[in-house]
């Protein structure tokens, strides 16, 4: 299970890189590995805002359709186009190549209702119990 | 609490993704349900299918009513002859779907699905009348499907050329790893496949010595339904239940009106009608998948429900099968929705994939 140090987690299995105000957001790799082979995306359009734990995205595997939540509030900035050809790419690598899109935030202390990487990777063990 | 094959620490060992199916905690997946199906689609396939249920009759038609118990025409086999068919209610709505194995002119095998095993038991106990011996073996009887265009190479291997004389839905007894077994040639892919009968005591010998061949992988439940989807094959539970006929469900093609059985005045008079739902078949626009129950909309109304989508490998397309109320011709626009999805999709013939070597006549 990969939880890179410098993001931030839902317990919804979202990640969030902040920068700046901005931020890229994405699934984990837990998130895509209980999926399954991804096969669509609906990603949010930019101009659209987000609100911080609202539906932003639906991701679709063979065996289901789920909801993915907004990290953060704001406004969607960029989309991962290169998703509506390559869904695969969330499963081969759900930190880079497979990230859904950029946020422009506009409350940048919501993050505190975000886990960092260690309470993440306790929350995910303890689901697995 | 889930029954265990005798084939689910192998499956562990594997690192299979395990999940409840029918009261049996069985492996949906292996590698990943997409490079499963396309493996079983160019090579062979292995699936774990213990679970199903296998009932044994002696029966003489002409002293029994065992004949009046299914849809198809039992008299008409020959011995080495496999048919799939129904049983049905009175109210001609399918307990299940079945194969039935003609092993001798009075000898039978009867193949059900695993969450029906026990009820279709107690149904036959209770309405078998005549000079009739019924066993379940399910418990001791094991199964496993070899599917795909190699599979009468891999399998050619270990049970003799014999294997290449089986003719689609037929079967024989072949010696294996020191066994007389059943394998027909039969399945639920699409592909030229085998089902294999090996009792549960040497099943795992049969699972390693099959799997030690590398033109064999394990495949999981999540690849067997997107492959028996896209050939259009009906899930019992999901596609058709108690409350569907073989009519509604486009299987009309597995009743013989020539002969009785149970549920035929219900079933003819449905015919006779002529007003009833109908399944149809559907490819979606795009990647996204219709899923159980999304809203089937004609025309901007609602014309009826999914009852089995998947993203299809193959294609590249959602695709699906629900009822509506009455037929929508193929070649018509509809819409599969569900809160916020709107899924576009067209109403298509089945199977909707065409390059199967289900039927290939072998070399």
């Amino acid at each position: 299970m990969i939880i890179p140090e410098n993001l931030l987690y839902t317990r919804e299995h979202e990640w969030a890189k902040i920068n700046g105000d901005k931020a890229i957001m994405g699934i984990t790799d837990f998130a895509q590995s209980s999926l399954g082979d991804i096969t669509f995306i609906d990603l949010p359009k930019p101009g659209v805002k987000v609100r911080q734990s609202e539906w932003c995205a639906t991701v679709e595997s063979v065996k289901a359709a789920s909801d993915v939540y907004a990290p953060l509030s704001g406004e969607v900035l960029k989309a991962n186009m290169e998703l509506a050809d390559h869904p695969e790419l969330v499963n081969k690598s759900a930190y880079e190549t497979g990230w859904f899109a950029e946020i422009k935030c506009s409350d940048l202390g919501e993050k505190n209702k975000l886990m960092n990487s260690a309470q993440y990777k306790e929350y995910v063990q303890g689901l697995s119990k | 609490m889930l029954a265990e094959t005798p084939l689910v620490n192998k499956h562990k060992e594997l690192s299979a993704k395990l999940a409840p199916f029918g009261g049996w905690l069985m492996p949906i997946q292996y590698s990943g349900i997409i490079e499963e199906h396309n493996w079983v689609r160019k090579s062979a396939g292995l699936f774990d299918i213990c679970h199903m249920g296998e009932f044994m009759i002696q029966a003489d038609l002409a002293k029994s009513n065992l004949g009046n118990l299914v849809t198809i025409d039992l008299g008409g086999m020959p011995p080495g002859a496999c048919r799939y068919g129904f049983m049905l209610n009175e109210q001609a709505g399918i307990i299940d779907d079945l194969l039935v194995y003609r092993i001798a002119a009075v000898e039978w095998m009867v193949v059900v699905n695993a969450a029906t095993t026990d009820g279709d038991f107690a149904y036959l106990k209770k309405y078998l009348t005549g000079a009739i011996t019924l066993k379940n073996v399910s418990q001791s009887l094991g199964k496993l499907d070899l599917q795909g265009p190699l599979s009468v190479d891999v399998l050619e291997e270990l049970a003799g050329p014999g294997i290449r004389q089986l003719r689609y839905y037929t079967f024989g007894y072949f010696e294996l790893l020191g066994e007389k077994i059943i394998i027909s040639r039969t399945g639920y892919t699409g592909e030229l496949g085998y089902e294999l009968y090996m009792p549960n005591s040497r099943i795992g010998q049969l699972w390693e010595k099959l799997l030690s061949d590398e033109r064999v992988k394990p495949i999981g439940l999540g690849a067997r339904d997107t492959l028996r989807l896209e050939m259009g094959y009906s899930l019992y539970g999901q596609d058709i239940d108690k409350n569907t006929t073989p009519l509604e469900a486009g299987l009309g093609y597995f009743v013989d009106w020539n002969k009785e059985f149970i549920g035929k005045a219900g079933l003819l008079k449905q015919k006779q009608n002529g007003a009833f739902r109908r399944m149809i078949c559907f490819a979606a626009d795009s990647r996204r998948s219709p899923r159980h129950n999304y809203r089937i909309v004609y025309k901007g109304r609602e014309a009826g429900a999914v009852t089995s989508g998947s993203f299809s490998p193959s294609i590249g397309t959602g695709i699906g099968m629900g009822y509506v109320g009455s037929e929508i011709a193929i070649g018509e626009q509809i819409v599969l929705s569900e809160g916020a999805i709107s899924i576009k999709a067209k109403v298509t013939d089945k199977p909707f994939y065409k390059n199967g070597s289900v039927k290939l006549k072998y070399r």
